[in-house]
């Protein structure tokens, strides 16, 4: 019966891989999905059969009431709404992971305390402390990106000296709880410092850095659930739980990399905030205005165009009216394609997400590696609610704060036009020198209403 | 735990691990925000956890109480994670 079970961890742990490995081409990844969920429900069918009957009940009682809520939110989330999404999983991840390892020191502390041994202990304090800081943790970033609470930096002073004494503090009261195991109050030092820390870590990190932080989340919560898979001496938790692992980080490496700052740097948070007061000084840019009929004159004209999309796009929802522009473009066999800067957004691969959610083909959308040099050569650069990936200072200005960030080249275009609802500044708080140039339009409006026009015009010109 | 046995859980760890890295360096950024949701369904295998939590007899013991809420919140991850991914990805089309 157990060898049974085992094989049958083991096939689930062989499904997750295989779904995984799946993923890393288009055509294939829906299919990848479905073997890891094969994988999952044949991880949890093996597990049913070590249950007692009689706490069957419960049990399904539990799943029907999670498949529901789960269900209900994944067909009914708005695409915009993802990176909410993930974050919110993320904490529930991490809660879960939490719950089963304290449930494991309550059930062993109540009964037989000689199972509690160094392993199992230590388990269970960083399962707790990893999961109480992705719980925490991901309610803030899910809070920030809904908008609940603000997603500038929230910052005081002292705020990295109280994380260091709090961990201090959380590593005394491990020591405590290794002396006196059944001690109620040691542990419960422990739930608290680790639930204060997620709020805490998360709480001086803007609204833009979020690619950065539920990846890291991301992370966590797999690596919450490999310290689960120790405390039950259970092989397929920790598969799972170190692909997860593995995926945050190399997300988070990513993001970091695409913003020129390291993950230090990110965690510190308060980005912003300094810069913003700086950057009014400089000299004003004067931007040209254009209007939307000689949008549509531009746009009939050129022979190759290129989008740059930006969070701003997913806020005005403008993913439907720039399919219907490409509509009207591909008619006239102008080239039609997009540039996809890696932190565009609030997750990584956000816009990809929305863009096939208004039916455009994913091989139009081209990673920034790939397209960079094709600026030069293109007719017309259409930016779309991005601000700083975009900003030739990364380029050229080695004072300004995001010297060095690897950049889409859209001011070496020979037009750009910009849509923009005002002249506000972008998340780190800085003028955009790209406005300015010579050969760059601004089209001001909501982006939604403004392409919808532009689209009329040219409906109208052919 | 004995010292064989949690080595070889530490060996399933280190090799999951670099076997998670090179194929999730794999994954064309196109893809990365499907990933992340479904790494969301993936970390819900503590549904195996929770349900071994559950298994404790009895409604009185806060072991159970605290099994099923970690059942309750892993079966969202697990079916909510892979069903929105499925949504996202049936619409990544090529024409």
């Amino acid at each position: 019966m157990t060898t049974a079970i085992q094989i049958a961890y083991l096939i689930a742990s062989i499904l997750f891989i295989t779904g995984i490995k799946l993923l890393s081409k288009t055509k294939d990844a829906r299919r990848g999905n479905m073997l890891s969920a094969i994988g999952m429900l044949i991880a949890i069918v093996a597990t049913l059969l070590t249950i007692n009957v009689i706490s069957m009940l419960e049990i399904a009682i539990c799943i029907l009431i999670g498949g529901a809520i789960g269900l209900f939110y994944a067909t009914k989330v708005a695409m915009t709404k993802i990176p909410e999404m993930v974050a919110l999983f993320n904490g529930f991840g991490g809660l879960a992971s939490f719950a089963v390892a304290l449930s494991d020191y309550f059930l062993k502390s109540g009964s037989s305390l000689e199972s509690l041994d160094a392993v199992n202990l230590t388990s269970i304090i960083l399962s707790v402390l990893i999961g109480g800081v992705t719980f925490t943790g991901s309610m803030i970033a899910f809070l920030k990106l809904d908008g609940k609470i603000s997603g500038q930096p929230i910052t005081f002073s002292g705020q990295h000296l109280i994380n260091l004494i709090l961990l201090i503090a959380f590593v005394a009261a491990s020591v405590l709880v290794f002396i006196d195991p059944s001690n109620l109050l040691f542990i419960g030092i422990l739930i608290a410092i680790s639930l204060i820390l997620g709020i805490l870590t998360v709480i001086p990190i803007g609204g833009a850095d979020m690619p950065v932080v539920i990846s890291l989340l991301n992370s966590y919560s797999g690596m919450a659930a490999c310290a689960t898979g120790f405390i039950l001496n259970n092989n397929v938790l920790i598969v799972a739980g170190s692909l997860v692992g593995a995926s945050g980080i190399i997300l988070t490496q990513i993001m970091c990399k695409a913003m020129n700052r390291s993950l230090t740097n990110v965690l510190l948070g308060g980005f912003g905030q300094t810069v913003a007061a700086g950057g009014q000084d400089g000299p004003a840019i004067v931007v040209k205005e254009i209007g939307v009929e000689e949008t549509a004159m531009l746009f009939d004209s050129a022979s190759s165009v290129l989008v740059v999309p930006g969070y701003g796009m997913a806020v005005a929802q403008a993913q439907h009216v720039i399919r219907e522009l490409m509509e009207q473009c591909e008619k006239r066999n102008i080239d039609f394609r997009f540039a996809i800067h890696p932190v565009a957004g609030r997750m990584p691969g956000h816009m990809n997400v929305l863009l096939a959610e208004a039916n455009i083909s994913y091989d139009k959308l081209i990673e920034m590696e790939s397209i960079n040099d094709d600026f030069p050569n293109t007719d017309l650069v259409f930016v779309v609610g991005a601000n700083d990936v975009v900003n030739p200072a990364a380029r050229t200005n080695p004072q300004s704060p995001i010297y060095g960030m690897p950049i889409l080249n859209a001011d070496k275009a020979r037009t750009v036009i910009v849509s923009k609802r005002s002249m506000g500044k972008g998340y780190a708080g800085i003028e955009n020198e790209l406005f300015g140039y010579p050969n760059c339009l601004m089209l001001f409006g909501d982006a939604k209403q403004t392409i919808t026009k532009v689209v009329g015009e040219m409906k109208e010109m052919s | 735990m004995t010292v064989s046995a949690l080595l070889i859980l530490i060996y399933v760890l280190v090799l999951a691990s670099y076997l998670g890295f090179e194929l999730i360096s794999k994954v064309p950024p196109t893809l990365h925000t499907p990933l992340m949701s479904g790494s969301n369904a993936i970390s819900g295998i503590t549904i195996v956890g929770a349900l071994i939590a559950c298994n404790e007899l009895g409604y009185a013991s806060l072991a159970k109480w605290l099994g099923m809420f970690a059942l309750v919140l892993a079966t969202i991850n697990v079916v909510g994670g892979y069903a929105v991914t499925d949504r996202m990805l049936k619409m990544f089309k090529k024409k």
